[in-house]
């Protein structure tokens, strides 16, 4: 490493330029409570008039619903969101229940009830915010695993054998992945999730944001994406883990973001509005964020579709030799959505040189799409997995590449599914945003932007989500999520996830599923 | 630069309050006011505006309509005092096939004529029945057998309607014979006579405006034709149950094009019709019935070319046992034409479902050449598609609509179909919306998806 006090025009380095010092972040699960006072769950909790503090409640409660802290005379408000809910009657510390007083009562929170579509269901966003918090899947309940959209990830299943094939220990479990297969002397990157982050672009988030997710991909040694809205310079010291986009705008692409990092991806199209390329609307385009992109403050800002420099797998080619010879040691990553002949643009990136080709299905995020694109155009990531993994396995060519899928990877079971249906490893944004506190509102786009303080780059705004927070919120999350794929792999007795790829006899769909299958689901 | 295709797009905001899809409910008699109120930090101010409609004693109390849902004040309230919910009223309008997100998407269409754009990934079922289990194409990287996008502008959503000859016709002395003209349309839609609409001139006038300003057509009964002025005869398309033509013939002769109610003497009334006005576009208004198939074909080789296939409100077929859906309908109607080698001779108006842009490149996508709507011109005006009869009192009121404004609706509503149109063939790489006909290719249907993708996980 290359002192930081020397000039950065110094072609030191290797003609690459001096690099700043790493900043590593602690892989550490610690408690990250919900930002606002009045964290949401499932259960409303009331307490009426009628209490007298007696404090049985307090003593009752092993989830911390109730508290009276020492000196206090009265017993603090329900901190409901702790509370299981009627299935707490079958014990014996059921506060409605046992308070003398029958001051305490129970009901569902509307709240929990009005949150959520089928993608996203209400129990996926609070169960996300429970693992943001705490590290850990939610003990009961919740249903955290699937949604509810009738279709895709959340009609296929698991098919554990009834007891694991080969005893496995937790701690033997691999979760790891090479992402360069190429045998091309380009270095072998290793991430310890197969799973890393998607591409945001500063201007669609904040800068907070932005340093959240890339410390969190420090902490767990994996990956998130700069989107193409430039290379903010607080990002530098996690350069390790983050990924150059570029994509067609060309904004804020220099030759220095490129060198700094490992991976490289090319952006040709996303999910969400495939074919269509991207726009920042006009407020959102601060000073800060102009100057990143090197445009005035202001103007709506558009990505156009596609790279009008490409017009054939050969151009797709030369564009990847660009950044080859722009950054020797850094490894290529095709950005592509979902098209009826998806497989043979994975062919045709294999062949201009990918290391990754990365499959964005069309249901996956965005800061801003046509309501008529999300819905309608391209297939979803379902679909896209398994017909480019047979395609590149007919090919002879599947090992020689990593296939990454994302669009609608919501949970830990989501990530095993696509990998059975035969991808390597996924990319998650909406999952990380929820963590940080995102409802999926939808207002992204508009005016000043999220009114949570993510998707934002309003200056009063963007102060809700503090960087430490976010950082341990989003380490939290994939805590949690490498415990789920930790506990399928042990149960499937199955060492490496790796090992998991395109089997998809571990599965099962709920519409063809044999009898006794549909019956246990 | 050639001449554009514009819709004069004017914002034409609600009439009344919308039907907005949160509420938020308080309990106010624990409020300690605190003066910290979260309700005065609301990023959109919504509280503020609601205050202003509130504070007149003469209203209800009614719930914010343009609250987003983003939950700061319900997770910021000092005392925790505040829930949110889901408008019942919301969850009440339309029916099952016209779901609230649709209705309350289409009034903002028809206010703004923009095409809605949200944040987030998309938000629905993974699929549904109908057009919901049809994707869309895009072209990953434009190549030449694509027709490449060179500006959306440049993008053409015209259809040709009339009798489309394959081939030059001489007359016995070698001299060129006549074709019957055919009419070309800007955009792929014609606006059919609504289900249902309450007893209105405004409507009637609004709906033929519209026609005339999109440079389209607008099905109307003879009787009505005469609420067009002169400048707008030629944007009708009057409808005959029954014969009446020499009734007519003065409007016949201004029309260029005239539909019948399919029936025994089909054939002989489109004579009648020519007699009259040679130049007249003669339509088969066929209802979509299990064997509308074999009556195209007929109709066909009657000499019948334009044909307008009706399905039911909800795109299904009528009088079959276990109805298909539109889709399926046509995509059977229009193979058939192919295998009989007359498809281009033929042009397919397809309606009865047509609820949301989408829709209309999945049904031109399914084998039809344009499509005709008429549900979604009364929710541009207000309409929650109430289930039943629609004989009680409108909670919209739309028999009070001015003209004008209901015009303006109209379009801009169509406005903001054609700028979707456009997003999805511009996707596609496709520069024309005559090319997407029956391009099924441009299209992944989710039984072959799932067979695909799934086939293997059964056993």
């Amino acid at each position: 490493m290359i002192s930081a006090v020397e000039p950065k025009n110094a072609r030191a380095n290797n003609g690459r330029l001096p690099r700043t010092p790493q900043r590593p972040v602690e892989r550490e699960v610690r408690p990250a409570p919900d930002r606002y006072r009045n964290p949401i769950g499932r259960y409303k909790v009331r307490r009426s008039a009628d209490c007298r503090s007696c404090g049985l409640c307090v003593e009752l409660c092993p989830h911390g619903v109730h508290q009276k802290p020492a000196g206090y005379s009265l017993t603090l408000r329900p901190r409901d969101y702790l509370c299981i809910g009627p299935a707490c009657a079958e014990t014996d510390h059921f506060c409605i229940e046992r308070c003398p007083n029958h001051a305490l009562s129970l009901a569902r929170n509307p709240t929990a009830d009005a949150i959520g579509d089928p993608r996203w269901t209400s129990d996926l966003i609070l169960s996300t915010w429970h693992q943001a918090e705490t590290g850990h899947a939610p003990a009961g309940g919740l249903e955290f695993q699937h949604g509810a959209s009738g279709g895709g990830f959340d009609k296929l299943r698991f098919r554990f054998p009834e007891q694991p094939p080969v005893a496995l220990d937790a701690g033997e479990i691999d979760t790891g992945l090479e992402l360069n297969r190429r045998n091309d002397g380009r270095p072998r990157v290793h991430i310890d999730l197969p799973v890393y982050g998607g591409g945001m672009s500063f201007g669609s988030v904040s800068i907070h944001t932005m340093l959240a997710r890339a410390r969190a991909a420090t902490a767990w040694n994996t990956f998130s994406c700069t989107g193409e809205g430039g290379y903010p310079e607080r990002l530098e010291p996690y350069d390790d883990h983050m990924i150059t986009q570029v994509a067609t705008g060309l904004f804020g692409v220099r030759e220095e973001t490129i060198q700094r990092v490992r991976i490289v991806e090319f952006k040709y199209a996303q999910g969400a509005k495939p074919g269509l390329g991207g726009h920042l609307l006009g407020d959102k385009n601060t000073p800060d964020v102009a100057r990143m992109r090197q445009a005035v403050a202001g103007n709506a800002l558009f990505s156009p579709f596609p790279f009008h420099s490409v017009y054939s797998v050969e151009d797709h080619k030369k564009h990847l030799d660009w950044i080859k010879m722009t950054n020797p040691k850094a490894l290529v990553s095709v950005k592509v959505s979902t098209p009826t002949d998806v497989d043979m643009v994975a062919v045709g990136s294999y062949f201009a040189g990918a290391h990754i080709i990365h499959l964005d299905g069309s249901y996956g995020g965005t800061g801003a799409a046509p309501d008529i694109a999300k819905k309608n155009i391209a297939m979803p990531i379902e679909y896209a997995v398994p017909k480019v993994h047979k395609f590149l396995v007919a090919e002879g060519i599947r090992d020689e590449v990593v296939l990454i899928a994302s669009g609608g990877i919501r949970t830990a079971h989501d990530v095993l599914k696509a990998i059975a249906l035969g991808a390597d490893s996924v990319v998650v944004g909406t999952a990380e945003l929820v963590a940080l506190g995102c409802i999926r509102c939808g207002s992204c786009e508009s005016g000043r932007g999220c009114a949570r303080g993510i998707a934002t780059t309003d200056p009063e705004l963007m102060l809700q989500v503090d960087i430490d927070w976010g950082t341990q919120r989003l380490i939290n999350l994939f805590a949690a999520w490498r415990e789920q794929f930790v506990d399928v792999l042990r149960r499937f007795g199955m060492p490496s996830i790796a090992e998991f790829r395109g089997r998809t006899d571990c599965l099962y769909h709920l519409d063809y599923a044999k009898e006794g299958e549909a019956a246990r689901a | 630069m050639p001449k554009r295709y514009h819709v004069p797009i004017v914002p034409a905001p609600a009439r009344f309050r919308p039907v907005g899809k949160y509420g938020t409910v308080d309990w106010r008699e624990d409020c300690s006011r605190c003066k910290n109120c979260v309700k005065l930090q609301c990023v959109y101010d919504v509280y503020r505006s609601e205050y202003a409609y509130n504070s007149d004693p003469s209203l209800p109390v009614e719930p914010p309509f343009d609250c987003r849902a983003c939950l700061s004040c319900i997770q910021g309230c000092t005392k925790g005092l505040l829930s949110l919910s889901v408008n019942p009223e919301y969850l009440a309008l339309g029916d099952d096939y016209w779901h609230p997100d649709m209705i309350a998407a289409t009034w903002d269409q028809a206010e703004t004529g923009r095409i809605p754009v949200s944040g987030a990934g998309y938000r629905g079922p993974f699929s549904g029945p109908g057009f919901d289990s049809i994707w869309t194409d895009m072209s990953e990287i434009v190549r030449p057998t694509r027709d490449g996008i060179h500006g959306r502008e440049y993008i053409n959503t015209s259809v040709d309607i009339g009798p489309k000859p394959t081939h030059l016709v001489f007359g016995p002395d070698g001299e060129l014979g006549t074709a019957r003209p055919i009419l070309e349309v800007p955009v792929p839609v014609i606006l059919d006579i609504p289900p249902w609409a309450p007893p209105s001139e405004a409507i009637l006038s609004a709906r033929i405006a519209a026609a005339a300003a999109l440079g389209t057509l607008t099905v109307v009964r003879p009787s009505d034709a005469a609420a067009a002025t002169p400048d707008q005869i030629s944007s009708l398309a009057p409808l005959f149950e029954e014969p009446e033509f020499t009734q007519h013939e003065s409007m016949l002769r201004g029309v260029r094009m005239v539909e019948i109610a399919d029936g025994a003497n089909t054939l002989s009334h489109s004579e009648q019709l020519h007699a009259i006005n040679p130049d007249l576009v003669v339509c088969a208004r066929v209802r979509l019935e299990p064997a509308a198939t074999e009556r195209v074909w007929s109709l066909y080789q009657g000499g019948i070319k334009v044909i307008h296939l009706c399905a039911d409100t909800q795109g299904r077929e009528i009088g079959a046992e276990r109805p298909r859906f539109v889709k399926d309908v046509l995509r059977e109607i229009h193979v058939r034409l192919i295998q009989e080698g007359v498809r281009d001779e033929v042009t397919l108006i397809a309606s009865g479902g047509i609820a949301l842009p989408e829709h209309v490149a999945k049904a031109i996508i399914c084998g039809a050449d344009l499509v005709a709507v008429g549900v979604p011109l009364m929710v541009a005006l207000g309409c929650r598609v109430c289930p039943g009869d629609h004989n009680g009192s409108c909670p919209a009121d739309i028999q009070s609509i001015d003209a004008s404004y209901a015009t303006q609706r109209m379009v801009n509503l169509m406005g903001a179909w054609h700028s979707q149109l456009i997003e999805v063939l511009g996707a596609m790489g496709i520069r024309e919306v005559r090319r997407l006909r029956g391009e099924v290719g441009r299209a992944m249907f989710q039984e072959d998806l799932e067979r695909e993708a799934f086939g293997d996980l059964g056993g």
